[in-house]
């Protein structure tokens, strides 16, 4: 394998010159920074696939916003992480994220440690503007200690990336088109029935909302241990 | 001064943002002094009255009445405010759009009746089709999300439209608290 040059760049982030090695990701160059971007599906120690695009911003001369976390820095661009325009596409997005799937809050194990739920509080949507599909899928609770509920997920593909690139053992991935997308295991098996699946409870710690979680919890018990895969990626890095 | 003609009313929820509205317990003396509930549960008025300054509405609309009422509430209020996460998003109350009403009718009125089973045609509205949040109806002024609203965010709400300042809604409460 033929390895790129690292090279350091120069560029710009709401005004504030910063610097990057080439190989990184504005997100990345923008929290080394301390400067906040939203994300969503991103989390620390794992791949970026940009498949919720909350972290999108404005770069100067684009036409449209792009997805800060796979967005490689380039030498003096001019980066914004926030205008009414990104403002209202952030908006945007939640809304369809809250009216894709039932999300209802008040019934979620997960309520008060959803990642879904704080993304409310931090960009301030009062309501969807989007009206709500009541799509209903099946619950998977065939597995002894979690269950799969489809009507929660956002699709983030965390649980995916997580059980391939840190456990190894690739058990989970996405089946079926748009909307109509669900979280898998193995070829569409019941969780219990997954040979590949070795129950480290990882997709469901990395999970954002209430769509993996453990069984025979309560709403005050709920611990999703979210920064252990960073904990994890860091500790192996240092081997 | 002249007092604001405040209007609450409860469709499709549960009832437990207007207890949480309650919950101010001695606050409600303090707000008494710049309102006049002129409709609401707590009030015998049969009619929805005409120009009210706020009227603050609990619950989905899931019903044809539910719709005919919010268009007349809109019609007769200067303000709408949606209190709680069933006004807002449908909630607890929509929750039986997975399955249709036809399906929650079923059930109700048949497999779970032992006599006379048929379909309720007198005095109970009829159904929509799914339960919707009152912003897909009309349009909404204020929404102070919660499941109930806490009475803290209720007071602050009202404070802050009394006196007309500025407050940061989710600083106070969000879906689901």
């Amino acid at each position: 394998m033929i390895k790129e040059k690292v090279r350091v760049k120069n560029f710009k982030i709401d005004g504030v010159c910063v610097t990057g090695q080439s190989n990184q990701t504005i997100l990345e160059v923008a929290h080394d920074n301390d400067i906040e971007i939203p994300t969503m599906c991103h989390l620390r120690g794992l791949s970026n696939v940009g498949s919720c695009r909350m972290c999108i911003v404005e770069i100067e001369g684009r036409h449209e916003p792009i997805p800060s976390c796979t967005a490689k820095i380039k030498e003096g661009m001019e980066v914004t992480t926030s205008s009414p325009r990104i403002k209202a596409a952030r908006e945007m997005i939640l809304s369809m994220m809250f009216s894709e799937r039932s999300h209802t809050c008040s019934t979620c194990v997960v309520n008060g440690d959803c990642q879904l739920q704080s993304k409310s509080v931090e960009l301030e949507l009062g309501h969807s503007f989007t009206p709500y599909l009541n799509q209903r899928f099946e619950v998977d609770a065939s597995h002894k200690n979690f269950v799969n509920d489809p009507n929660r997920c956002i699709l983030c593909t965390r649980c995916i990336r997580v059980c391939d690139e840190i456990e190894g053992a690739h058990a989970l991935d996405l089946f079926g088109r748009g909307l109509n997308t669900r979280i898998i295991h193995d070829m569409d098996e019941p969780w219990a029935d997954s040979t590949s699946c070795t129950s480290c409870g990882k997709c469901v710690y990395v999970c954002p909302t209430g769509a993996l979680y453990e069984k025979d919890i309560s709403e005050e018990e709920v611990v999703k241990k979210r920064e252990i895969i960073t904990e994890l990626v860091k500790n192996r890095g240092q081997r | 001064m002249k007092k604001i003609r405040l209007g609450t009313i409860w469709l499709d929820g549960c009832s437990g943002c207007h207890m949480s509205f309650l919950d101010m317990d001695e606050r409600l003396i303090e707000i008494a002094e710049y309102v006049d509930v002129v409709y609401s549960p707590y009030v015998d008025m049969k009619e929805f009255p005409e120009s009210v300054d706020l009227t603050i509405v609990e619950g989905a609309l899931s019903t044809d009445h539910d719709l005919r009422i919010i268009k007349k509430i809109r019609e007769n209020s200067k303000l709408i405010l949606a209190l709680g996460d069933c006004a807002i998003t449908g909630n607890v109350s929509a929750m039986k759009n997975l399955y249709g009403s036809e399906a929650v009718l079923q059930r109700g009125y048949f497999e779970l009746a032992d006599l006379n089973q048929k379909y309720p045609s007198k005095v109970v509205p009829t159904l929509l089709e799914s339960v919707i949040p009152l912003h897909e109806a009309v349009k909404v002024d204020y929404f102070l999300p919660g499941c109930p609203t806490p009475a803290d965010a209720i007071y602050e709400m009202l404070k802050s439209l009394i006196e007309g300042t500025e407050i940061k809604i989710h600083e106070l409460t969000r879906f689901g608290k």
